[in-house]
This record gives structure tokens, sequence and C-alpha cells, in this order.
């Protein structure tokens, strides 16, 4: 879990000790939950250095997990669009399919030691929860998770998956019945039971230490690529792309790279059908600072406060707020977000599908798709470093209903 | 005003008696019975109301004021008509301490500035802000004194006994113990663990204490009505406010409210 050793005058040592990333983070949560957070805390102070937690925490994502994951030169589908070269971090590798195992098997085996025999999870695409049961029935845990109505009907398949691997999926009825409600109900949940509970939260929002703490687990994912990349590709990336909707892939492949400002950083939020639309889940683009679920942060809202519905064709992306670190570096100017809309999430699906023989999740995808924009753009010997965070197989029955509409000409031309 | 608040608990204290705070959710059933029904709670026996402004994420409350907000949030009912409510209940009553409960971001979004003044002219005496710390009020404790509203604390049964100590240097009105691990209108209440702590939490502090979370009838409310100096009742009041039609709402809830008014009351405490 060290930083970087770039030789660099930036240091960047974000958050503070009261979890706060300029203006934004902090901790935001009943009076209940805050010996909680503060044992938490206390926590993983101790065990992030601690020698023996790194060292087992090292061994599971080898031999459990199946880090490292590689870079890939996507060379096809670079001379398609005929401009920068792109290259894939290949998260859709892990064991369960996505990055979310990374920071599931940190949080994991610090409830361990905690001795908290209980772990309780949200998610939103379900691949959060598929990795929380899974390192649950890996360590002999009780698991429950919580899911909104909606997302269970539209991600059967991880449902099916979080209860083969022995959890209690929980469907979520308030609100909008989708991720933002099932945070709710996992901090309900978490109060009454904070005993013996320990609630992993599955992106690098949510009060401190959760920001920082999931941000740190996931820095994997970064710290991998600061090697593999000068051995790879000859030399560090132009641009890392990866998406954002709590944003944690993002969190985990930018943060090595702050203290290197030749490298910039570009988060890609769910336009949905349209920023201008209202139906999306662009916070960092279209949204303004503000309080949900423990942080201070961009959210989509109204003007009296009350947090607006979202949309994306992906669940994963589906959130009306973001990590409070990424506001940060928006603010700061070191990373910047963009977004891509639906359709041509969609499109970079299709493209990846027969270009390169990778089915993307649709999260990612929207990373693709940014990636597929400024490539052309951009002259040959560019790098562009795409986080491809998650495999696309949960997502099949969304692609087949939108299958009707062929949104890949591009690549049927060839 | 803080001093309306203090002035009443402690007219209540000389008088042995424990005062009673009823919560509901400005809007539900709708924003045009809410001031008629605050007016027949304070006639029931009220001595404090708390007024909930309804929030679209309360993280804090279980299903119950969840509906009530959801009832309110389909009216849109926001944070300027909570107050507008309690600008038109001040015109016939002067002496019932309201005090608001919500959450941070509307606040924020109306401005906190805004907020805190318009709450002040508009009689507030109070302010419970369930996700906002002491650790986060850098910026509304100091506008909340300032305007004489008091920032009224929660203390759980998990809050350490050094952060009570530092709970107890901001508090001021009364703070409010939370019975229990849970979200509001939760079943379990363990008065001997309540007890246990009130004594814990009174060593540190000298405004009044109240009690709530999961009082939901006469028993639990004079079981604890021995030991707190406030009872506070939110969701089991709610739920009588959502069970039958909307037209009686104010009925239903104020003779509930009577009940347990005259419970307490049957309840003698030693006057100080």
């Amino acid at each position: 879990m060290q930083m970087s050793e770039a030789d660099s005058e930036l240091r960047y040592d974000l958050p503070d000790a009261r979890g706060h990333f300029g203006e934004y983070g902090g901790v935001f949560v009943a009076e209940t939950l805050i010996r909680a957070l503060d044992e938490l805390n206390a926590g993983y102070a101790r065990y992030r250095r601690d020698p023996e937690f790194v060292a087992e925490l090292d061994d599971e994502l080898v031999h459990y997990v199946g880090r490292p994951s590689p870079v890939y030169h996507a060379r096809r589908w670079s001379e398609m669009l005929g401009g920068a070269q792109i290259w894939l971090k290949r998260e859709d590798l892990n064991h369960t399919g996505a990055h979310k195992i990374n920071n599931c098997m940190g949080q994991a085996l610090l409830a361990k030691r905690l001795q908290k025999p209980r772990v309780i999870a949200e998610t939103g695409a379900g691949q959060h929860g598929v990795a929380t049961a899974t390192v649950a029935a890996r360590f002999g845990m009780e698991c429950v998770v919580y899911m909104g109505s909606e997302d269970i009907e539209r991600q059967a398949q991880n449902v099916y998956r979080m209860k083969l691997l022995g959890a209690s999926v929980v469907p979520v009825e308030s609100g909008s019945k989708t991720l933002k409600d099932a945070l709710n109900e996992a901090m309900r949940d978490w109060v009454t039971n904070v005993d013996s509970t320990f609630y992993i939260i599955g992106t690098v929002a949510g009060p401190h230490p959760y920001p920082m703490m999931v941000r740190d687990f996931q820095s994997v994912i970064g710290r991998e690529c600061l090697t593999q990349m000068p051995r790879d590709a000859g030399r560090d990336p132009d641009q890392v792309i990866a998406c954002v909707g709590g944003g944690s892939n993002a969190m985990g492949i930018f943060h090595p790279y702050l203290d290197r400002p030749g490298v910039a950083l570009v988060g890609v939020e769910a336009a949905g059908e349209g920023i201008a639309s209202g139906r999306h889940a662009a916070s960092l683009t279209a949204g303004r600072p503000g309080v949900l679920h423990g942080n201070r942060t961009y959210l989509l809202q109204d003007g009296n406060g009350q947090i607006m519905p979202t949309h994306s064709v992906s669940a994963g992306l589906d959130y009306p707020g973001v990590g409070p670190e990424h506001a940060y570096l928006k603010d700061s100017g070191r990373a910047s977000y963009v977004s891509v809309t639906d359709d041509e999430a969609l499109a970079a699906f299709h493209v990846l599908c027969r270009i390169e023989g990778i089915i993307p999740a649709l999260e990612s995808s929207h990373a693709l798709a940014y990636a597929a924009k400024v490539a052309p753009t951009l002259a040959r010997d560019r790098i562009l470093l795409v986080c491809l965070s998650g495999r696309g197989d949960k997502d099949m029955h969304t692609v087949a209903t939108r299958g009707k509409l062929d949104l890949a000409p591009a690549a049927r031309k060839r | 005003m803080t001093e309306r608040i203090e002035r009443r608990l402690a007219a209540l204290k000389a008088q042995g008696r424990t005062a009673l705070v009823p919560y509901v959710t400005a809007g539900d059933p709708s924003l045009a019975t809410t001031v008629p029904l605050i007016h027949a709670l304070v006639d029931a026996g009220a001595d404090i109301v708390e007024l909930g402004v309804p929030f679209s994420d309360p993280m804090a409350d279980g299903p119950v004021i969840q509906r009530a907000a959801e009832r309110a949030l389909a009216q849109h009912v926001g944070l300027r008509d909570v107050i507008d409510v309690a600008r038109e209940f001040r015109k016939r009553d002067d002496g019932t301490p309201l005090v608001l409960m919500g959450y941070l971001n509307p606040i924020e979004a109306m401005g906190t500035r805004a907020f805190v003044d318009a709450a002040r002219a508009a009689g507030i005496d109070g302010l419970i802000v369930v996700d906002c710390p002491p650790e986060e009020m850098d910026a509304l404790e100091p506008m909340l004194r300032e305007a004489g509203i008091a920032p009224i604390f929660l203390i759980a049964p998990t809050t350490p006994e050094a952060r009570i100590a530092a709970i107890a240097k901001l508090a001021r009105g009364f703070v409010y113990y939370v019975s229990l691990k849970g979200v509001t209108g939760a079943a379990h209440l363990d008065v001997g663990d309540v007890r246990t702590h009130l004594a814990t939490i009174r060593r540190h502090l000298s405004v009044p204490v109240g009690v709530g979370f999961g009082i939901r009838d006469a028993q639990s409310a004079q079981a604890i009505a021995a030991h707190a100096d406030a009872v506070v009742i939110g969701a089991r009041l709610v739920h009588e406010i959502e069970t039958g039609p909307p037209a009686q709402a104010v009925e239903r809830a104020a003779k509930w409210l009577g009940g347990i008014r005259r419970a307490l009351d049957a309840v003698r405490k030693d006057a100080a």
C-alpha cells in the first residue's frame, strides 16, 4: 500500500485525519455509527501497514483473485481507430469478473481481524454483491446483500450467483429502488447490528475511512500498471481512462499516477440518454456539491436538496453521487471528467467484442467509448491506458433486449 | 430561541412532569394539514414539537418515517415550506418550542446562512441534523448559536464517554438520547440499559435529556419517563397518521398522543 516513489515534488497525501479531501469527504452519519467508524479507522490504521496483513492480502490477490491482471495492447482496435495506441488493464480477468474483488478481499481480511462474523454490502449491478458473497464464502462469514428491487430485475444472473455463494439477497423497495436506496438500507442494517457486523462498502464513497480504504485496496490496479506499462508498452501512458460511477476502479488506477503530472487522468461518467435529457448519472459533469451517504461530494439533486433519480444503461454507474476524492480531483484540475451516452457505450461494447474478442462490462464500455473518441485525434505513438474494469457476461440480457438496434456499424464495414 | 426550550423544560421539571415531544413529518399527510396537526398535538399535551423535514434518502429512519417523507415529497414539500409551517404555527402559539429535525443536504441546498436567518425569523427554536455530527458542524454551529437556535445533538448507546463530554460543550436546549441501536421505529427497548446510559450522560451534561427511538405505547413511555426529562415519540405517532383516512389523521394523532400524555402524568417524579 505504499505511495508511488516517483521523482516528483507533488506529494499527495489526502485525505486528512478526519477524512477530508479539500472540502469533500468527511463523516456525515448518525451518532450511532460514529464509534463503529472510529473502530474501523483505528483497525485499518493498525493493519494497513502490518506486514502480516499485507502479506496475507498479497497472497490472496495472487492465488485466489488471479493477480496481477495483465495490460493488453488492443492492436486491431487501435489500428481501426487510426490514432493513439490503446492498452487495456484487464480487471475483467479477475476472479468474479471485475475489479470489485480487490476491495472485498481487503475488507474481508480486515473484518476477520476485527472479529466481525457477519458482513453486509450494497450492490447495484451485482458485481460488488457477488464479490462480497465470494469472499464471505471463502472466509466462512454470514453475508447479507442489499439490492434495489429494480436492479434485481435487471441483474437476475448476479442475484442467482450471490445465492449460490450462500448470501441472502434483500430486495430494497424504498425510494428509487436502485443502488442509492440499497446503500441507505445497508446503513440501516449496520446501525442496528453494529456490534457483529462489518459493512463492506463497494466504492470510494461513504463516510471516512471508506473512500480512503477502498481506494487503497483498489490501488493495486494502478500500482501494477506503473511497472507493466514501461515493461510492456515501453513507457507510461499519456492518458489513463476509467469509468466513474462511485469511482472505485478509477481511483484505483488513478491514485498511483497522481504524482506523475505527465499522465492525464480522465474519468468517464454515464450520460445516459444525454445530459440535456436529464436522464443520466453524471454527478461530476452536471451535479452540485452536497452531502449524501456519509460524505460531501458532487450530487445530482433538485433545488430543494432532494436526491434525483438517475439513469444509465449500466446499473453499476447508476448512482447520483461520486467518491469525494474524484470531487477533489475535478476541482483541483488534476483529473478531468467527461461523459458518454448509453448508445456510445453500447457501440464500444460491440466493437470490442468483434474486433478484440473481449466482452466488456457496460460500465467499462463507457471508458472504452471515450477512448474510441479521443484515439483518432492523437498521433500513433500516443498511449491510452483504459481500465477494463469488468467483463460483460452479466450484461447479456440488457444488450440482447437492445439488440434490434445494431450499434456496431463501424465494425461491420471491416 | 433556545430560551423557549429552556423555559418550557425548566417549568415542567419544577412541576415534576416529563416533557412530551411528538415528531411529525411536515407535509404528511399534506402540507395544509401540518399546522392544524401541530396545534392539535399541543392541545393533546405536547410540550415541544419536532417537525421533520422530508428528505429523499433518510438513512437513519425506519420504514414508517421513510413513508412519511415519501408522502411529503410526492407533494414536493421542501425546507422553505417547512419553515413556512413554523411561521404559521407561531401566529397562534408563542409558547411551544418547535424543533426542526432532518438531514444536512436540504439545508445546504437552501444555503446555510439563508436557512438560519429564515428559521430564526419563523420562530424555530432548535435544530437536529441527523447526519451531521459535531465534528462537521464548524460552519453551522456558530451561526445557530448566534441566531439563538439550539443545536440539538444525538447521543447513542455507542457514544463513548469522552465524546459525550465533547458534545456537552456544544449542547443547548436538550440532548436527544437515542435509546437503541437502530433506526427510528425499531422495536426492542431496554429500559435498564437506558437508565444506565442516562446516568453516564448526566455526569457530563447540564442540559435536559430527551429519550427517543423505540417508545411506542403508554407503558414504554412511562418506563422511560421515570428517568428522562423528555420523551420523544415519532414513528409510532406517524403510524397513527398513516393508518386510516387522511381526513381524520389530525384527530387520530391527537387522540393517541392524549393517551400518552395521561400515562406520563401518572408518573410521579420529585419536583426540582
